[in-house]
């Protein structure tokens, strides 16, 4: 070892971890949570249960056997066909100053990898990339995603998280919806099995198109779930609404979705699920 | 009923209506009211040929336009409504039908909105409940069965946000519409002929051709909603049907439409017999198109166009 070597080091001593690096806060009932352990726990917290958003990255590494995950177009991003402007400046800038702050190119990340073994097509969305909003590169990748599950009879797994299309994309988001509809048809059509899972929240034209579509239609406890607004419905219909209203349990309950399924159980149960979809026989 | 921009056609209509109250007492008024009647051609023609968005927006919604029963009226014949989704009711809010166009038998489904305040509660603003859609894909299912062709007129705000609409699982009834009607083995041709309002608009809108009036509107927001998400600020409406690129000309240029259907001057409210003449000639032209295609062709290249957009 050289002597300035020695001399870096003595300059750069271990620094104890600070308060804010070890602790965080549950958002829903604010207790107070030992960061590693619940980000170990894939951001469900142990006192509440609150099922905290993931990251597209976070998702994939939660469901995903440990390097089994290829993605797909991994280039292709946001386009802008309207030039669309508002008074706080372009959907161009935005969407660049999106990119760098979430390190993706579109909302959703697509690939395949293996969930307890079986190989599967996967499109995760990503809330923090514009609300998870569907426009027309996020439509794409989906819709790419789509028929790559049915030209190598590959199950598929949508995971949404999505406020709904992007409005920044005007009709061509609205699209979207009957793009990927489309391409769901022609699985269903093969006999391919679909999975469903949405996450908090899937809403809008998200849940009005793939989210809703899936052979088995999955969510996670407590996630928001449905297709108009909560404030909207409230002016609409002069009254207050229960506080359950569009949580997956209420959606669950009046018919619209199979189970709702702790985090910790998801990986397990959906490699169960694929595994009725694709074999009769037990192996 | 005159929109604020139409304050000057207003003025002449007035005039005229004055001077030819007057005429069989002073035949000498008819020449100034021939000139007036020229004025007034000439001005409207001119408001309409220059229609901001959200001028064209206020058109779309015009109380007075023609709304899916004129169509039905005007268009067809020997029509025989069908109601109910065969699950939980029937939704006023569509309404569909066995229809005779020419010499095609058809189905034909459409929002209904009203034209009277005790219409439009009847029907709900032409706002759907997931019981609607589902009755409008029970009838396109039964038109495929029977290889008749589907004809959809799309005007509504949007899909009905309410508790027992989202309770009966609007968000589904939408999606399966959409994977349902890309793959309908029968030709559907769509006209957007007001308000193409979001979700609530595609849940009738997938098809092989669509048709778009000249002064109807087809956006993924309602310029409003737009405009409180984005600028914070529920007045900038205008603004936002600006940025949103919701007009006919537009969405032809985006690919999202074929075929602009035009309006006379003056919009179809003001003249609804031009406005059925130019559609008939349009929904003429599509169907033979669209009747002359073997089903296989027909089904891929709806699936090409929409897997082109936005590509």
């Amino acid at each position: 070892m050289g002597w300035f070597s020695w001399k870096k080091k003595e300059k750069k001593p271990v620094e104890p971890p600070s308060a804010e690096e070890l602790w965080t806060s549950c958002s829903a009932c604010k207790g107070m949570l030992f960061k590693e352990e619940w980000i170990k726990a894939w951001k469900v917290c142990p006192i509440c249960g609150f099922h905290e958003k993931l990251t597209a990255r976070e998702r994939i590494n939660q469901l995903v056997d440990q390097k089994s995950f290829h993605e797909f177009d991994a280039r292709i991003t946001v386009s802008d066909p309207l030039k669309f402007k508002d008074d706080k400046g372009s959907y161009a800038e935005k969407a660049e100053q999106t990119k760098d702050k979430t390190g993706l190119k579109e909302a959703v990340i697509t690939g395949r990898g293996k969930i307890t073994d079986i190989r599967v097509v996967l499109a995760v969305m990503d809330f923090n990339f514009l609300g998870g909003s569907l426009g027309s590169g996020t439509g794409e990748k989906i819709f790419r995603a789509i028929e790559y599950a049915l030209r190598h009879r590959m199950p598929l797994l949508i995971v949404s998280a999505s406020g709904g299309a992007r409005m920044h994309e005007g009709i061509i988001s609205l699209m979207q919806m009957a793009k990927t509809s489309a391409a769901l048809a022609r699985l269903h059509e093969a006999g391919i099995p679909y999975i469903s899972l949405l996450t908090n929240p899937t809403t809008g034209g998200v849940s009005a198109s793939y989210a809703m579509l899936g052979d088995l239609n999955i969510a996670e406890p407590g996630a928001l779930v449905g297709f108009a607004g909560r404030r909207v419905i409230e002016q609409t219909i002069k009254q207050k609404l229960p506080d359950e209203f569009q949580t997956a349990e209420y959606v669950r309950d009046h018919g619209f979705l199979d189970m709702v399924v702790p985090r910790k159980e998801l990986r397990d149960t959906l490699g169960r699920l694929f595994r009725y979809l694709q074999n009769a026989k037990v192996e | 009923m005159y929109l604020d921009f139409e304050k000057p056609i207003e003025e002449l209509e007035n005039k005229i209506r004055d001077l030819s109250a007057i005429r069989e007492s002073k035949p000498e008024v008819q020449s100034e009211i021939e000139s007036l009647q020229k004025q007034l051609q000439e001005i409207t023609r001119s408001i309409y040929e220059r229609l901001t968005p959200w001028q064209t927006v206020q058109v779309a919604r015009h109380p007075e336009r023609p709304t899916i029963r004129d169509y039905i009226a005007n268009l067809f014949t020997d029509f025989l409504e069908c109601c109910g989704d065969r699950a939980f009711g029937d939704d006023p809010a569509i309404c569909g039908g066995f229809a005779t166009f020419e010499k095609f038998r058809v189905m034909a489904i459409g929002h209904q909105k009203g034209k009277t305040v005790e219409d439009n509660i009847r029907c709900n603003f032409g706002m759907a409940r997931p019981e609607g859609y589902r009755k409008a894909l029970r009838l396109m299912q039964l038109a495929a069965k029977f290889h008749l062709p589907v004809l959809t007129f799309i005007d509504t705000s949007g899909a009905f946000p309410g508790q027992d609409a989202e309770e009966r699982g609007q968000a589904e009834a939408i999606a399966r519409n959409l994977r349902e009607m890309s793959r309908l083995p029968t030709p559907i041709l769509c006209v957007v002929t007001g308000e193409g309002g979001s979700g609530g608009a595609l849940g009738i809108g997938v098809g092989d051709r669509i048709l778009m009036l000249g002064n109807a509107v087809y956006s993924v927001i309602s310029p409003e909603g737009c405009a409180s998400i984005l600028w914070r600020d529920g007045s900038k409406a205008p603004e936002a049907a600006e940025a949103l690129k919701i007009t006919a000309p537009a969405l032809l240029k985006l690919k999202v439409i074929d075929e602009i259907i035009p309006e006379p001057p003056g919009g179809a409210h003001r003249h609804p017999e031009g406005t059925m003449i130019a559609v008939r000639k349009a929904l003429r032209k599509h169907l033979a198109d669209l009747k002359g295609m073997s089903i296989k062709k027909l089904l891929n290249k709806r699936y090409e166009k929409y897997a082109k957009l936005g590509r």
